[in-house]
């Protein structure tokens, strides 16, 4: 028997693999917020108030640099954007639920919590309590994801600038991205924006990294249009040569 | 704009992204143009930040051998190439950097 209550769980469970990899990223932000002058009290609400590990991480190097309050919202609105997307896809899952449900649920709505959701969502089982294993997935994460900030912010107070800890967001960063470049498209893209990124480093207003970053979605859908049978059309599996038998 | 403000609005701007499709989805369907815009965001954004972070770590371009960031962050990259793993990825970065500020 499926119930609120064994979804919830279910959606923890599913969650626990995810947490490893969240915790570190918790822990560098919380360093990062302090060492760009962040107060502890004020990067410790960020984890709740805006509740997005990438967006915070460039938001708090963004207060490091002085940058402009316009610029880091807008900046966060684009880092943000793909958020649109798992909203989109979970939408019609949360139709017949009730405005508190779905302020709750859209609020949890991370990259961690989307991916083991919208597979839980996808499955066969007939389950009238699907939100409660969203929830669970979500809970889990959030809790993780302010104990493990906490943590970075009472470490980050002891560690000296010598360890070069900030290095950890460019590595963090490269660990996401050189998996995702499966394509072409994305490989251009990727490639695009750091180029841009590095010869608009000067540009007023740190407004380089948003211009860096619609170069490079231009180019990635440049490039994907430039090959419109990706994928669509697999190539025939061609029967194995008789050297490669051998 | 004061600090807690900026943060504010930060989180306003995250969290409508999140909920406008879910309350409005009978209203509006997103183009397929910009879904497929959106595939690229994670990559451009977190690209345009990894390398400036690697290739100007003083802010001038730093193509030499003595760019400790240059070495560490190439090692990185062909570590998270080849095993997917984020945590070997850091561990394998941060300590080739403290390798190499040692001895350069």
């Amino acid at each position: 028997m499926v119930t609120g209550r064994s979804e919830f769980l279910a959606g923890v469970r599913a969650e626990l693999p995810i947490l490893l990899g969240v915790v570190p990223f918790g822990l560098i932000f919380g360093i990062t917020a302090l060492g760009a002058g962040i107060p502890p009290g004020l990067a410790f609400s960020m984890s709740s108030i805006v509740f997005a590990g990438s967006s915070q991480l460039i938001g708090a190097r963004l207060v490091g640099a002085g940058t402009p309050g316009l610029i880091i919202v807008l900046t966060t609105f684009v880092v943000n954007l793909r958020h649109l997307l798992y909203s989109t896809s979970v939408a019609p899952y949360l139709k017949p639920l009730s405005p508190a449900w779905k302020w709750l649920l859209a609020y949890l709505l991370t990259d961690e919590a989307y991916a083991v959701t919208i597979l839980h969502y996808h499955r066969e089982t007939e389950s009238p309590h699907k939100h409660w294993f969203f929830l669970g997935a979500g809970l889990a994460l959030w809790s993780t994801w302010q104990a493990s900030t906490a943590a970075g912010i009472l470490l980050g107070q002891q560690i000296p600038a010598q360890w070069s800890l900030d290095f950890t967001v460019a590595l963090t960063f490269i660990g996401i991205v050189f998996p995702a470049l499966k394509d072409r498209a994305g490989v251009a893209s990727a490639l695009s924006a750091g180029v841009v990124a590095v010869l608009a480093v000067a540009l007023p207003l740190k407004l380089g990294l948003i211009v860096a970053a619609l170069t490079g979605i231009g180019v990635g859908m440049a490039v994907e249009s430039l090959s419109p049978t990706r994928r669509i059309v697999e190539p025939q599996p061609r029967a194995a040569s008789p050297e490669e038998e051998a | 704009m004061p600090l807690w403000l900026i943060i504010l609005f930060m989180g306003l701007v995250t969290f409508a992204l999140r909920l406008l499709p879910v309350i409005l989805l009978e209203r509006i369907e997103i183009p397929l143009r910009v879904r497929q815009a959106l595939r690229f965001v994670p990559l451009a954004v977190l690209s345009a930040i990894i390398f400036p972070e690697v290739l100007q770590p003083r802010g001038a371009l730093d193509l030499s051998l003595g760019n400790a960031r240059l070495l560490a962050g190439g090692l990185a990259m062909l570590v998270a190439w080849r095993t997917k793993n984020v945590l070997l990825t850091i561990a394998v970065g941060m300590g080739a950097l403290w390798i190499l500020q040692a001895i350069l």
